[in-house]
């Protein structure tokens, strides 16, 4: 008989063939936590290639869950239990397996030809190194098929069925109700009722069979964790983001319009956003990048809140659409969910490295409005905004998000969308209060400098726009020397001036101290973590976390100014830590890692200790 | 969109107040006089149209149109074109486009926006050569001319635009040339009406770098020996003194004297809605030899994108009642914490 012990979080990773059902297995275990009231944060981590060859490491397929009784930030750096389907998956994640964790191996996979393939030399069950980890090694393939023998299905089918055997198993160690996920068969096999019966009964096989392993020596109960009051659901950064484009469009009473091409991994925000046809949304997949947002400007003229989405390689493809959005200064979101570069680079992998090209990666003097979602369930809010701020300012907006918090899934309190989410107000014209006779297109407002929107199908208001310059009166085209001087200042005085339109910079901890660690996008979880734990430790460490990116609040320098350190942390080779020290001139020192994985909060907490230290 | 009849618009009612900057002698004026007559009588009110473009001397167009005007990026204006569109159907979208912002830059877009059969009419100046860029050779410029980019000669095979629209499912192809005015309005009166994307090619001289490219078939003593005017439902017959016909020799149409051995009951009659005839007539265009065609080639219904898209929208909002946000997020899974 086991032991029970009550532990405050637990990281559990499970790791298989990329065919094996890894990420389907990790989503019920993280719908299941959430349920019973914990704390959650999940990564996927997954190839490249769709089904990469059968137990080779390239073709290694995990999802790390990190549940617990208090706020969890993120998935976590090191895991408690590891469940390995075959010998790559124990190659690739064992080092990230706490020393004393639990390791639950599927024994029938370890093979003589796929541990050779894995690289493993001798069978790493037999040859010791497993010495100091909790081994539980169960013949998973023919357990459950023995437990599936009254059932009337192909031998093949039923060991399909071993992911749901391992999932029963971890349900049991950590106490885990079964009941989310019996309910989630029944909805998913409802026409297979001979599959739903085989996944039932390898789960509950799993289960029962874990209680009766002398292996397991204790069993972990993480209670519900003290969160907010309300009404919580899980969603994922991409589901996130669609869902924040909905309510933007809703809330400016516009259609919504998406122009996109698929791309890795970023295609989930077409696939969300063409669900809800609706809410006025078409979504439109277009021939190539560059259609994508050229449709989305075409709507955008016609009056629809216009989107497109993609990543790095496809952000490229867009700049020169990019440049003539701004040319014609028009609402327009341009999200990109940055993943590994440069090039094609690694597609499923997180990086922050896209944030020089948001700033940067057009012709000319090119200034543009940027923001960035700090976690899974931000990406609303910044959808919201992003769009708002493109609306009210008849501008171009980029979203940066990342893959890591574009697939992460969290729980989120469901906003009240009636009283934070409801009035965006767009610059279009009511065409019967204009005098047509003195009106020009690029008539602006004196503080924010904003022009009108006249869309096509307004009588008296037809115009013409163009790349080419334009005079800033009559907004013809223009080559006149001074003009393109003026033209340029009023473009980048008009995104200055969002800075107006954006909340103060938030500032976690003291407002002086030794050292401050500004952050951005979807670094956040980690870096909160880490500074956290040093505030623990008694040290003067405080933290500015970034989501409005250009302009930024206007309180920053003064924020950087109260600390004697200031350290940037980022998915990159030093970009942020460039920008802020052009701006402010703060001598900021950076922490950069581009290994296409998110930050640990040990190595966070490493690289703050040394800064403080060094103050 | 039906036509409103009690519209009176004239020419002028089109022409913006920038002054029209094409070099002298530019086949671009008469096409840009020939579309703002058409619209007169096109029953669609004046913002209502939008004229969307690239980018080449053909491309500065819109400025010069009293319309909703969009002078986007190189090669582009056919997607902008169906974003347009299919955000809002009701308006009446032109593409005006060149042989190197269509066919080569744009060639993507072009053949994408003619497969969705978007309701949009795309007008491609073919002048055989890139002339904002000044003189280098284009997708549409006979092999072995000289030009800037081409001293020895230009290695490239041409695009034939008829056979290529052809080639991504076009229901709408018409041919005209800059030196029939009254052709050209018919052309896009028949254009604007069909429901679809219509592909309108036309003969358009550069006065500068490429003069005279289109002559032999294009010029008033010469034209009626080297050209067909396609009408539907008649003979394709043609010449100035000489009267020749087009007969069918298996399945290679070929030019007959008409006379003693062949008649007109022997020439091909022209049916612009036969896919069959449609495709011998753009392998024929295409060949140097045979007679270079005017009028519609091919006109076709079939269905629409952007009338998909809009019943699409339309089915799912009767399918699934109003759409209530507070209903999405509070779908699938939630869990209360008091």
């Amino acid at each position: 008989m086991s032991t029970l012990t009550e532990v405050e979080s637990v990281v559990v990773r499970f790791s298989g063939d990329s065919g094996d059902g890894m990420q389907l297995t990790g989503n019920q275990f993280s719908n299941t936590s959430a349920m019973m009231g914990n704390d959650i944060a999940t990564f996927p981590d997954y190839p490249a290639e769709i089904r990469a060859p059968q137990g080779t490491i390239a073709g290694v397929s995990g999802f790390q869950i990190h549940f617990g009784s208090r706020e969890i930030f993120t998935p976590g750096d090191a895991t408690d239990m590891l469940v390995a389907f075959n010998p790559a998956a124990l190659k690739v994640n064992l080092k990230d397996l706490k020393k004393g964790g639990t390791l639950l191996v599927n024994s029938d996979a370890f093979t003589d030809s796929k541990i050779a393939k894995a690289g493993f030399e001798v069978n790493p069950l037999e040859s010791g190194e497993l010495e100091g980890y909790q081994v539980i090694k169960v013949p998973m393939d023919s357990q459950t098929i023995e437990a599936l023998k009254e059932i009337d299905l192909d031998t093949k089918s039923k060991k399909r069925c071993k992911n749901f055997y391992a999932l029963g198993m971890t349900y049991f160690l950590y106490h885990r109700d079964m009941k989310t996920t019996l309910q989630w068969m029944e909805h998913k096999f409802s026409d297979h009722p001979q599959l739903l019966l085989a996944n039932q009964s390898a789960m509950k096989a799993g289960a029962h069979f874990a209680e009766t392993l002398e292996e397991v020596v204790s069993t972990y109960k993480v209670s519900s964790a003290k969160i907010d009051p309300g009404t919580y659901r899980q969603i994922n950064g991409n589901t996130s983001t669609a869902w924040g484009f909905i309510r933007a469009a809703q809330a400016a009473k516009l259609p919504l319009f998406l122009g996109s091409y698929p791309i890795t991994p970023a295609s989930d925000i077409l696939h969300e956003l063409s669900k809800y046809k609706e809410f006025d949304v078409k979504t439109f997949q277009a021939e190539d990048e560059i259609a994508g947002i050229c449709a989305a400007m075409g709507a955008g003229l016609a009056g629809s809140l216009a989107i497109t989405t993609s990543s790095g390689p496809g952000i490229g493809l867009k700049g020169e659409a990019i440049g003539l959005a701004i040319s014609y200064e028009m609402p327009l979101v341009i999200v990109n969910v940055q993943r590994g570069g440069p090039s094609t680079g690694l597609p499923t992998k997180t990086e922050q490295s896209d944030l020089f090209q948001a700033f940067y990666g057009r012709n000319g003097d090119a200034p543009l409005v940027i923001v960035a979602a700090s976690r899974p369930n931000d990406c609303f809010h910044m959808a919201y905004e992003a769009s708002r701020l493109a609306l009210e300012h008849m501008t171009p907006v980029i979203m940066l998000t990342d893959g890591y918090i574009a697939n992460g899934t969290e729980p989120w309190k469901i906003p009240d969308v009636d009283a934070h989410y409801a009035d965006i107000k767009h610059k279009m014209l009511d065409p019967t209060t204009v005098d047509t006779e003195n009106w020009s297109w690029i008539s602006r407002d004196p503080k924010t400098h904003v022009r009108d929107w006249a869309i096509p199908g307004m009588p008296g208001l037809e115009h013409r726009i163009g790349g080419l310059e334009k005079d800033f009166t009559t907004g013809n085209v223009s080559y006149d020397p001074a003009n393109h001087q003026k033209m340029s200042n009023i473009r980048q005085a008009k995104i200055e001036a969002v800075s107006e339109n954006i909340p103060l910079q938030e500032l976690e901890g003291e407002s002086s101290g030794d050292l401050l660690i500004i952050s951005w996008g979807g670094t956040y979880g980690a870096v909160e973590m880490a500074m956290r734990a040093l505030q623990k430790e008694g040290k003067k460490v405080s933290l500015i976390h970034l989501r409005y990116i250009n302009p930024m609040p206007k309180n920053v320098g003064e924020v950087i100014k109260n600390f004697k350190k200031v350290i940037v942390p980022e998915l990159n080779m030093g970009q942020m830590v460039h920008l802020i020290n052009a701006k402010f001139g703060c001598n900021a020192i950076g922490f950069n890692k581009v290994e296409g994985l998110p930050f640990k909060i040990a190595e966070l907490h490493a690289a703050f200790t040394q800064a403080l230290n060094e103050v | 969109m039906s036509k409103n009849t009690e519209l009176t618009y004239t020419k002028k009612d089109f022409s913006s107040d920038q002054e029209v900057k094409w070099c002298p002698g530019c086949g671009d004026y008469a096409i840009l006089s020939a579309i703002q007559t058409a619209l007169t009588q096109i029953g669609r009110k004046r913002e209502e149209i939008v004229f969307v473009s690239g980018i080449g001397c053909s491309s500065r167009f819109p400025y010069y149109m009293n319309t909703y005007g969009y002078h986007t990026i190189h090669g582009r204006a056919p997607a902008v074109a169906s974003g347009l569109k299919t955000a809002n159907p009701s308006l009446s979208v032109w593409v005006i486009t060149g042989d190197g912002d269509s066919l080569s830059i744009g060639g993507n877009h072009l053949i994408h926006a003619i497969r969705r059969n978007i309701d949009m009419n795309i007008v491609l100046f073919n002048n055989e050569i890139y002339g904002l860029t000044k003189g280098q050779y284009s997708p549409t410029t006979q092999q072995g001319q000289i030009t800037k980019s081409t001293p020895y000669g230009s290695l490239d095979r041409p695009f034939s635009p008829a056979k290529l629209a052809f080639g991504a499912s076009a229901t709408f192809i018409a041919r005209t040339l800059d030196t029939d005015s009254k052709h050209m309005q018919e052309v896009m009166l028949e254009a604007e009406s069909h429901r679809g994307t219509s592909f309108i090619e036309i003969y358009q001289n550069c006065v500068i770098f490429n003069d005279g490219c289109h002559s032999s078939y294009v010029d008033k003593q010469s034209r009626e020996d080297h050209s067909i005017v396609l009408t539907h439902g008649k003979p394709m017959i043609f010449g100035s003194e000489i009267k020749k016909g087009i007969i069918l020799d298996h399945l290679t149409p070929k030019v007959v004297e008409l006379g003693e051995t062949y008649t007109e009951g022997d020439c091909l009659i022209h049916d612009k809605t036969n896919e069959m005839l449609a495709s011998l007539l753009v392998a024929m265009d295409a060949n140097k030899a045979m007679p270079k065609l005017y009028g519609v080639l091919y006109a076709v219904n079939d269905v629409i994108y952007n009338e998909q898209v809009a019943a699409q929208v339309a089915e799912v909002k009767a399918k699934k009642g109003p759409a209530d946000f507070h209903k999405l997020l509070n779908s699938g899974d939630t869990w209360h914490i008091e």
